[in-house]
């Protein structure tokens, strides 16, 4: 039942996100991102995978969809860069998609060996924390590294050259 | 949990991120692109989690968590340099700059 729900889900993330990459307007993909990780967290839930299920719609649909959300707030959007962004689009598309597939086929149509039956324990979100404490702790150092440098690194780029000019 | 359904979120996983690499692939508009690179990186995501169901074991999640960082830097990376590329050259396409001479 729980996997059912589960694939169910992830196929409604899947039609969604082919939606989010192919709308010409900047908005209306950003929705449909925003449906496609709600739809997700609801696929990791019926995993078993409540902690990142919350941490889903925490980070990626809060936090960087809202940055998505500032930057589009900037961008001016015309009906003049709509029909743009449909033109490229509509002569743009048979070799991306033909790069899909070869990516897909062989999940689709190769075997995955897989006969077992396991048994659906839900991770608790105690045990992630046991591991990301314990035995990960280097590879949590390295993703605090991580943040750092992209912190740095957007704060050297987003700098404002002007000021330092015009004596301000 | 059987194995055919993993298979089948394997699937699910597969292409959402077939889906972003089309989307990174096929548009030019950096935004849509730095959009389309999310859904890529949410179906390995997708993939940890479900194995890591399939197995209980808590190291699929903690991969989702480090996927996740991953995917926080980027994109705040990644718009920062849309923001500057858009104030320097007036346009958002991405192959307006590919000749990188400053």
């Amino acid at each position: 039942m729980s996997s059912l729900l589960a694939i169910y889900a992830g196929g409604f993330a899947l039609i969604s996100a082919a939606l989010s990459v192919t709308r010409p307007n900047a908005v209306h993909a950003l929705l449909y991102l925003v449906v496609t990780l709600l739809a997700l967290a609801v696929c990791f839930f019926a995993l078993g995978a409540a902690f990142a299920a919350v941490l889903l719609i925490m980070i990626y649909a809060g936090a960087i969809v809202v940055l998505f959300v500032f930057v589009v707030m900037t961008l001016p959007i015309s009906p003049e860069a709509i029909t743009r962004e449909r033109a490229l689009l509509r002569r743009a598309w048979p070799l991306p998609l033909l790069m899909s597939v070869l990516i897909i086929a062989p999940f689709a149509f190769g075997e995955f060996g897989l006969t077992a039956t396991g048994q659906p324990a839900p991770v608790s979100a105690q045990e992630v924390g046991r591991l990301l404490f314990g035995p990960w702790a280097l590879a949590v150092e390295l993703a605090s590294l991580l943040l750092l440098a992209g912190l740095i690194g957007v704060r050297h780029i987003g700098r404002n050259d002007r000021s330092p000019r015009s004596g301000s | 949990m059987t194995g055919s359904d993993l298979i089948g979120i394997m699937i699910l996983a597969a292409g959402l991120f077939a889906v972003g690499v089309f989307g990174v692939l096929a548009r030019r508009g950096m935004l849509f692109q730095l959009v389309a690179l999310e859904v890529a990186l949410s179906g390995p995501a997708l993939g940890f989690i479900a194995a890591g169901a399939y197995h209980a074991d808590p190291e699929g999640q903690g991969m989702f968590i480090l996927v996740l960082t991953l995917a926080a830097a980027e994109v705040a990376v990644g718009l920062a340099l849309f923001l500057r590329l858009r104030r320097i050259t007036g346009t958002d396409d991405s192959d307006a700059i590919s000749g990188l001479k400053g």
